[in-house]
């Protein structure tokens, strides 16, 4: 039985290796969220392959640490996160359950993207959790800014370069390629919204800061009364009278969230109620990274043609 | 302020006691005096007081505005070189992509003074996170013997309140090979005494070939869903019954050792081996004394060790998880644990269990909501009873196997953020009446069936907190049914370590 037992086990072994052999054929990459998988996809072509853990239309810091993801992290080459404790939650039992040595912390296929990207609202006191979810190193909401997909795709394209040198020069070309298109289109997209410059927005949540930064809207106020804290009728009721003091003409609200208190305050303000995806993939239209900022900016430059 | 308190209060104590003097003078005249005199004074004592307070706190005021003013002078000005912090590691310009328009905000770090506050999580360093988690109950029941109904260690024991766990956990990276993690648990029990309890303690090699992980230390055994796994993750106030009947109190924990081989399967799926030690009250249904109490009848001891194999049980589990769905996720394992008993020589116990869970989370989820979750878990044991010879309390009692099972089976719904409801049944019994049941003549009512219904509610303001309402209906053979209602709160400080699926 003993004899029987290890013949299976060695069987499995076998088995293994050969997983990991034909694997090697192309570069395992897992990507957090959508777009950071999107972005690698673009600088690995069809050398690599990505698998994405959260889902465009889920809540971002409240994705389920499925077991399956495990595995996958298992096989990986290189593990791309966003850093600035948006993977908190889900993330560490994930890479430590995977028993694998290339995405351990500090090894070079585990890619941080945060600590190169400057973070908006880092806190200049003390932080406590009185204040909500804030987060003491930073927005994480990073992506939102086609200049920080520069920063992010230059930051895989060097992991990609380091973890399968024979590529390199693949890797770089796709991201010279990925630039000169995301320059064209930042122009593009700066273009479209120049007209709407200064405009005042409400968000739900702080997830559009770096959007709004880039191409020059102004938030003025959040439903969430505090970070990751439900709006309450006092806070609305606060946020209402000064929204309308401030013209405010949209309300920006992510796929996922309730509908509810948006559609009363955007109705309490005479503002347009816009559902906009924040990820790649938070709705059919917004596939990639460039249709994301395509899709989001022509609904917002819609709705604020119509506003006036 | 609080000189002024002191002021009010000693003016006032001689008020009180002028007043006695001047009744039993029956002065009238003398003792508005007195009155007026007394007011007056303290009157003045405490213009003195607001003024000087005034004038110290325009003081202070002036002294800020300086300091922000100089603060700002050193902002738009900063001095010319900041020294790197020995051991930060800084990003080197040449590590920064092309596009980065200037340094990151972390990069300016500014030398740690002793005036700042001590932080323990966020930044770059990161020795050692450290959380503190409370949880306290309040309720009541109809059964007079309260602390043999419920059966966990951390349940509610009491009418009025319980202190269930008060937890201390320090987690971290020790070093490129090993994690390390202690939970630390201080209890205040039904007598007022504080316990502490060396709850888990052992680290984890992180870096090991062929997809193996190893636990050393003290720690709970990998058997079903809801041993391994700390009170403050219950969907439920008190431990199913059926965790309680097998592993006792306090759950199946000891010191010892586990290894962990995640299987190459195209589908998540992890086997796991441990060893460890067979003695003690968290070694419930194996070599426990019992705390000296009649255990199936007969008295219980540690000291049986005739080889090796008998210092130690083991446990086999295996888990497999699947996608159902991209929204559901379906968790299975099997689990069994062998190791010799208390009852005598040659004589061992075997615990079994199945276990499941599937979870509903919507792809559309915001903060985690909505979800629904079901997990159920079975446990059946095997236990050699040692023959025993009899003294003079206890009977001669024949050698016998006794069986028992039980299950327990939940269901968690989310509907909204922060809200769950729940409802959990659990039902314990033994296959037969035992021999030793019929000697004695009497019905060993810990080993008697029973069952309870519980639904809950749970209202979670955030995840660093909750508030929790629980309703029992228990039914004992041979005892009767019992109501019961409970109230459960929970805080936590430090970092919420993420919790496994």
């Amino acid at each position: 039985m003993k004899f029987m037992l290890s013949k299976f086990k060695i069987a499995w072994l076998f088995a293994a290796f050969f997983c990991a052999a034909t694997a090697q054929a192309k570069l395992n990459v897992v990507a957090t969220l959508p777009d950071f998988g999107s972005i690698a996809q673009e600088i690995g072509g069809e050398r690599v392959k990505v698998t994405t853990i959260a889902k465009g239309t889920e809540d971002p810091h409240f994705v389920d640490a499925r077991p399956s993801f495990i595995r996958v992290l298992n096989q990986a080459d290189v593990l791309i996160e966003g850093g600035a404790e948006l993977e908190i939650g889900w993330l560490p039992p994930l890479v430590n359950g995977a028993r694998n040595r290339k995405i351990l912390a500090n090894e070079p296929g585990h890619l941080i993207l945060s600590p190169t990207i400057r973070l908006l609202e880092v806190p200049t006191g003390p932080v406590d959790r009185s204040m909500g979810d804030v987060h003491p190193v930073g927005n994480p909401h990073f992506w939102l800014d086609p200049e920080n997909g520069k920063i992010i795709a230059s930051r895989i394209a060097q992991t990609f370069s380091t973890v399968d040198r024979g590529n390199a020069s693949f890797y770089q070309a796709n991201l010279k390629t990925f630039n000169d298109r995301i320059d064209k289109k930042i122009a593009e997209w700066t273009r479209l919204m120049e007209p709407y410059r200064g405009t005042k927005v409400v968000t739900y949540h702080k997830s559009f800061e770096y959007f709004a930064q880039r191409f020059g809207i102004e938030i003025i106020g959040q439903l969430e009364p505090k970070p990751g804290i439900e709006p309450t009728p006092t806070h609305i009721n606060a946020l209402i009278p000064r929204a309308k003091e401030e013209g405010v003409k949209l309300l920006m609200v992510e796929p996922f969230r309730p509908r509810k208190t948006p559609e009363y305050v955007a109705e309490a303000i005479g503002a347009k109620l816009l559902v906009i995806p924040e990820k790649v993939g938070g709705n059919e239209k917004a596939r990639d990274y460039f249709s994301l900022f395509d899709y989001d900016i022509a609904q917002i430059t819609s709705a604020l043609r119509s506003n006036q | 302020m609080k000189l002024t308190n002191v002021l009010a209060w000693s003016s006032a104590l001689c008020l009180s006691g002028a007043v006695i003097h001047a009744q039993e003078s029956s002065d009238t005249e003398k003792l508005r005096q007195q009155l007026k005199q007394l007011q007056e004074s303290f009157e003045k004592q405490q213009n003195e007081m607001r003024q000087t307070f005034e004038r110290q706190a325009r003081e202070q005021q002036a002294q800020i505005d300086a300091l922000k003013r100089q603060l700002e002078a050193i902002k738009t000005n900063p001095p010319p070189a900041v020294a790197p912090q020995p051991g930060a590691r800084a990003i080197t310009p040449a590590e920064l992509p092309a596009t980065q328009p200037s340094s990151s905000p972390q990069a300016a770090v500014r030398p740690w003074s002793p005036t700042d506050p001590i932080r323990l999580m966020g930044g770059q360093q990161n020795y050692i996170s450290l959380s503190f988690d409370a949880l306290f109950a309040a309720g009541t029941s109809t059964a007079n013997d309260i602390d043999r109904l419920q059966l966990g260690g951390h349940d509610p024991k009491q009418r009025g309140f319980t202190i269930e766990n008060l937890e201390t956990t320090f987690e971290g990276k020790v070093d490129p090979y090993f994690r390390g993690q202690a939970n630390i648990v201080l209890q205040i029990d039904p007598e007022g005494e504080t316990t502490i309890e060396a709850e888990e303690a052992y680290l984890e090699a992180m870096s090991l070939p062929l997809n193996l992980q190893v636990k050393a230390g003290q720690f709970f055994t990998e058997f079903g869903r809801l041993n391994p796994t700390h009170p403050h993750t219950w969907d439920f106030v008190d431990q199913p019954l059926v965790i309680g009947r097998f592993f006792g109190e306090d759950g199946l924990r000891n010191p010892g050792a586990r290894i962990s081989w995640l299987t190459p399967t195209p589908f998540y799926s992890e086997l796991y081996a441990t060893i460890q030690n067979s003695q003690g009250g968290t070694a419930f249904s194996f070599r426990n004394n019992h705390e000296d109490e009649p255990f199936f009848g007969l008295p219980n001891s540690q000291g049986r060790v005739r080889d090796l194999g008998d210092m130690l049980f083991s446990t086999t589990r295996y888990a497999a998880s699947f996608n159902l769905t991209d929204a559901q996720t379906l968790v299975a394992g099997a689990s069994a644990a062998f190791g010799p008993n208390g009852t005598g020589d040659d004589a061992d116990t075997q615990v079994y269990g199945v276990d499941l869970f599937w979870k509903w989370k919507s792809p559309n989820q915001h903060a985690g909501f909505p979800f629904v979750t079901w997990q159920t878990e079975a446990i059946a044991r095997r236990f050699e009873a040692a023959a025993f010879p009899g003294d003079v309390v206890i009977p001669a009692l024949p050698r016998e196997t006794l069986y028992d099972w039980g299950l327990y089976s939940q269901v968690a719904y989310g509907f909204k953020k922060g809200w769950v409801a729940g409802f959990r049944g659990d039902y314990v019994t033994p296959t037969e009446r035992a021999r030793y049941e019929e000697i004695l003549g009497e019905r060993d009512l810990d080993r008697a069936s029973r069952w309870r219904l519980s639904p809950d509610i749970t209202y979670y303001p955030s995840e660093f907190s909750k508030v929790r309402l629980q309703y029992n209906f228990d039914h004992r053979n041979g005892i009767g049914n019992d109501h019961s209602i409970w109230l459960q709160a929970e805080f936590l400080l430090g970092t919420h370590a993420a919790h496994k699926f």
